[in-house]
C-alpha cells in the first residue's frame, strides 16, 4: 500500500489494478461533473496509465505528482486478472448479507461502492475520516491484516461503535489470504445518543 | 389501534401520489444540512428538497471551519455537490432565515422544515476585561483565516506582541495554534485566505500558550490534531512532566476511553523528547494544564488593549457525573503576559423568532430531531413539521461524521411522522415556487448552486496563479458579483 497525491493535491490511497472497462468508466465519470454515480478515485487509471490515450495521460499527469509503481503491482498487472479475485461478504445493519468478488489490490471501500453497498466514504479514502468503518467479523481474518498505522488509529478513535476488530474499509486491501473475509457495517445509529438525551415515550 | 391503522393507510396513499411532492426545506448547508438532504432524497422519492443558506457559498464549516491545511477533510464536499446536483434538490444561497424570510413563512410553504444552521455565536467567560482589544473568539479567528465574509475585515493584531494565549485545548484551539506557529511557506500552499496569509507572514507571535482547566487526561483534542501540532517543524514544545502524573480517578477515565489514552501517551512522549530549552528565536508552544482564566489585564501603554491573563491554578474534583472530574480553583494565581488572546471555549447557537430554544443548553429542545415547544419534557408538545439537525440539535461538538448519524436520526423521525401522519399536513404546499416568489417580492437575490459553481471556478482559477488549491473570495460584494456573472 502506498499513497500518492491525487485529485487537486489530496492524498489518496492507491490500489493496484482493475480491468480496462473499469479504467474507462472511472476516467469518464471523473471528468463528468454531472455523473450521478459516485466514483471515488481515478487512481486505477493512473496506475494503468499505459492503457490511456496520450491526451488523458497528459491531463492526469497535470493533477498527480509522479510516483513509482512497485514491482509487486507490476506483477499483478501482468498476471492473470480474472482469477485474482477474492470472495468478500458484507453484512449490513439489519444482518443481511451480500457476497461480492473483489479483485486483489482493491480496497473494501471501493469494492463496496462498486457493488452498491452502503458504506460511506466522506474523504474518499484519504484517511481523514472514519465513515468507512467496518468490523472484521472473524478474529482470524483480522489477525491476517497488517496492524493499523497511527493515522488509521487516529481515525478509528472517532469511529462510532468501535470494536476490537474494527478497521477502515479504505485501508483493508483485497489480498489472497483474505479470501472469505466477512465484514460487518456497524449499526451506528442504534448507538447514537446525544449527550444528555433521555429516551422518552412518544 | 384502528385509528392508527386508518391514518397509516391514509398517509401511505398520500405519499404514493407522486404528483404531490413532499416539500422539504433544510436551513443551513453545512454537513448537518447536506447529510439531511441526502438522506431525505434517498428515503422519500416524492421529496423535493430545498437547501437555504445565509451565505452565497455552501458547505458551512467545511469551508469556514476546517483548517486550510486539512484539504483531505474537505473532500466530503464532492459528496455534498452530488446531492446539490440531484434533480430534486435545489440550493438557495444568500437567503437568511430571520431577515430574508421568517420561520413561520417557511413552515407555511413546506411540509417539512429542518433547521441545521449550526452555531454562529460564542460562549463567553464572563470575567473582567473580556471586552479588551486583542481578545477574540476562536470562531472569529477561524472565520478570518478561512475567508468567511463576515470576518474578512477582522485584522487581528499579530505584530504588537510575541506571545498569544489560547484558552481551551480542543481541536479548534490546536488548529489555531498550528496556524499561528506553522511556517507560513507551508500555509501558502493551502486555501488559507490571502489576507490571513499576509497577516501571518508579518506576525511577531513566537510563543503560544494553550491553556486548559483540567489535565492531560481530560484534554478535549483528538490524536490527529495533537500529532500535527507536536510535529511542527523546528518548534519547541513544553509540557510540565509533573502534570502528567495520574490519580486513581484519572486512571479510571483513561481505562474507559481510547482517545484519552492515546492523547495522554502522545503528550507523555512529547514531554520527554526534545530539548529542555528553546534555542534563540525558536517558536514555542507551551501546554498549560490545570489553570482557569480569572481576569484579563489591560495594558498600561496601550489603553484598552490586553496585556495579559491572570490564571488561577485548579485541582480536579469528582463531579456529579460518575467518572468525570471537574476543575476547581485553588486561590493561587499566576499572570501570563500576552498581546493576543483567543478564546476557544465553545460555539453557541442563536435562536430565530418563533423557534423554541433552551437558553441554558444553547440548543433547540427536541426529541430525536423533532422540535419540542419547550425544554420542559412534561409540558412539551411536538412542533408539527419542524425538525433540527447538527449543532443546533445537540450542541457544538463532534466531527463531520457525527452529523451523518445525527441526520439519520432526524430523517428517521421525519419518516416515522410521515408514516403515522403525526406531523405533516396532507395539504398541498407551494414549496420551491412559493419560496422563489416570496424572495422575488422582497428583492432577495438568491444564489443558486450553478452560481456557486461560478464562484468555485473563479476561486480555483485565482488559486492556480498562486499555486494554491483556491483563492477564496472573502467579501460579500465580490461573492455576489461573481455569482451574478
Amino acid at each position: 500500500m502506498k499513497s500518492a497525491t491525487g485529485v487537486a493535491g489530496y492524498r489518496l490511497k492507491v490500489t493496484s489494478f482493475t480491468i480496462f472497462d473499469s479504467v474507462c468508466s472511472q476516467y469518464l465519470t471523473f471528468f463528468s461533473p454531472l455523473a450521478s454515480t459516485p466514483r471515488r478515485t481515478c487512481l486505477h487509471a493512473v496506475q494503468n496509465r499505459f492503457l490511456l490515450p496520450q491526451v488523458a495521460l497528459h491531463l492526469f499527469l497535470q493533477r498527480h505528482e509522479p510516483f513509482s509503481t512497485t514491482a509487486a503491482d507490476k506483477a499483478q498487472l501482468e498476471g492473470n486478472e480474472e482469477t485474482k479475485k477474492i470472495s468478500v461478504t458484507f453484512v449490513d445493519k439489519d444482518g443481511d448479507e451480500k457476497h461480492i468478488n473483489v479483485p486483489i489490490g482493491m480496497s473494501m471501500l471501493e469494492a463496496a461502492h462498486e457493488n452498491d453497498i452502503e458504506l460511506e466514504g466522506a474523504c474518499e479514502g484519504s484517511l481523514a475520516c472514519s465513515t468507512c468503518h467496518v468490523i472484521v467479523m472473524d478474529i482470524e481474518y483480522y489477525n491476517k491484516l497488517e496492524d493499523p498505522t497511527d493515522e488509521e488509529n487516529d481515525m478509528l478513535d472517532l469511529a462510532f461503535g468501535l470494536t476490537e476488530t474494527s478497521r477502515l474499509g479504505c485501508q483493508v486491501i483485497a489480498s489472497p489470504e483474505l479470501d472469505g473475509i466477512r465484514l460487518a457495517l456497524p449499526a451506528a445509529t442504534r448507538n447514537f445518543a446525544v449527550d444528555g438525551y433521555k429516551p422518552k415515550p412518544h | 389501534m384502528a385509528i392508527y391503522k386508518a391514518t397509516k393507510l391514509l398517509s401511505r396513499s398520500f405519499s404514493s401520489l407522486s404528483s404531490r411532492p413532499l416539500r422539504v426545506c433544510v436551513v443551513g448547508s453545512g454537513p448537518a444540512g447536506f447529510y439531511t438532504a441526502e438522506k431525505m432524497l434517498k428515503a422519500h422519492e416524492e421529496a423535493e428538497v430545498d437547501i437555504v443558506d445565509r451565505l452565497p457559498t455552501p458547505f458551512g464549516l467545511v469551508r469556514s471551519g476546517v483548517a486550510p491545511d486539512h484539504p483531505e477533510t474537505k473532500i466530503v464536499t464532492n459528496q455534498f455537490t452530488r446531492v446539490a446536483q440531484n434533480e430534486r434538490c435545489s440550493f438557495f444561497g444568500n437567503v437568511s432565515l430571520g431577515s430574508s424570510l421568517s420561520l413561520s413563512e417557511l413552515r407555511d410553504m413546506y411540509h417539512v422544515v429542518v433547521l441545521a444552521y449550526g452555531a454562529e455565536s460564542d460562549r463567553v467567560l464572563g470575567i473582567s476585561g473580556e471586552e479588551l482589544a486583542g481578545i477574540h473568539s476562536a470562531r472569529e479567528f477561524v472565520w478570518w483565516y478561512n475567508g468567511h465574509p463576515d470576518c474578512s475585515n477582522m485584522a487581528p493584531d499579530l505584530k504588537s506582541a510575541d506571545t498569544a494565549v489560547i484558552l481551551g485545548q480542543g481541536n479548534v484551539a490546536l488548529d489555531i495554534a498550528r496556524v499561528l506557529l506553522r511556517p507560513t511557506a507551508e500555509l501558502a500552499k493551502t486555501d488559507i485566505a490571502s489576507h490571513a496569509l499576509s497577516g501571518l507572514e508579518e506576525s511577531s507571535i513566537r510563543k503560544v500558550y494553550l491553556v486548559g482547566r483540567r489535565g492531560p487526561v481530560q484534554a478535549a483534542c483528538t490524536a490527529k490534531e495533537l500529532r500535527e501540532v507536536l510535529g511542527i517543524k523546528d518548534l519547541y514544545v513544553h509540557i510540565d512532566k509533573d502534570d502528567l502524573r495520574t490519580t486513581p480517578a484519572d486512571e479510571e477515565e483513561l481505562k474507559n476511553n481510547r482517545i484519552r489514552r492515546r492523547i495522554h501517551e502522545l503528550l507523555s512522549k512529547a514531554a520527554i523528547s526534545g530539548t529542555s530549552h528553546p534555542s534563540p528565536g525558536q517558536r514555542e508552544l507551551h501546554f498549560v494544564f490545570f489553570r482557569k482564566p480569572d481576569k484579563f489585564i489591560g495594558s498600561d501603554e496601550r489603553s484598552g488593549h490586553v496585556a495579559g491573563v491572570r490564571l488561577e491554578k485548579t485541582i480536579l474534583k469528582e463531579s456529579v457525573h460518575p467518572g468525570k472530574q471537574t476543575a476547581e480553583g485553588t486561590g493561587q494565581y499566576e499572570d501570563f503576559e500576552c498581546g493576543l488572546v483567543l478564546k476557544s471555549i465553545g460555539y453557541k447557537s442563536v435562536p430565530v423568532e418563533g423557534l423554541p430554544f433552551d437558553l441554558q443548553k444553547g440548543v433547540v429542545p427536541n426529541y430525536r430531531g423533532r422540535v419540542l415547544s419547550c425544554a420542559s419534557e412534561d409540558l412539551a408538545q411536538v412542533e408539527e413539521g419542524l425538525y433540527v439537525c447538527g449543532w443546533l440539535k445537540r450542541g457544538p461538538t463532534g466531527i463531520i461524521a457525527t452529523n451523518l448519524y445525527c441526520a439519520e436520526e432526524t430523517v428517521a423521525s421525519i419518516s416515522e411522522d410521515l408514516e403515522t401522519g403525526a406531523s405533516t399536513s396532507t395539504l398541498a404546499k407551494p414549496g420551491r415556487e412559493g419560496l422563489k416568489q416570496l424572495l422575488d417580492s422582497r428583492n432577495v437575490r438568491a444564489v443558486p448552486f450553478s452560481a456557486w459553481e461560478k464562484i468555485d471556478t473563479e476561486e480555483k482559477q485565482r488559486g492556480s496563479l498562486r499555486s494554491k488549491p483556491r483563492e477564496k473570495l472573502t467579501r460579500w460584494e465580490e461573492l455576489l458579483e461573481v455569482a451574478a456573472k
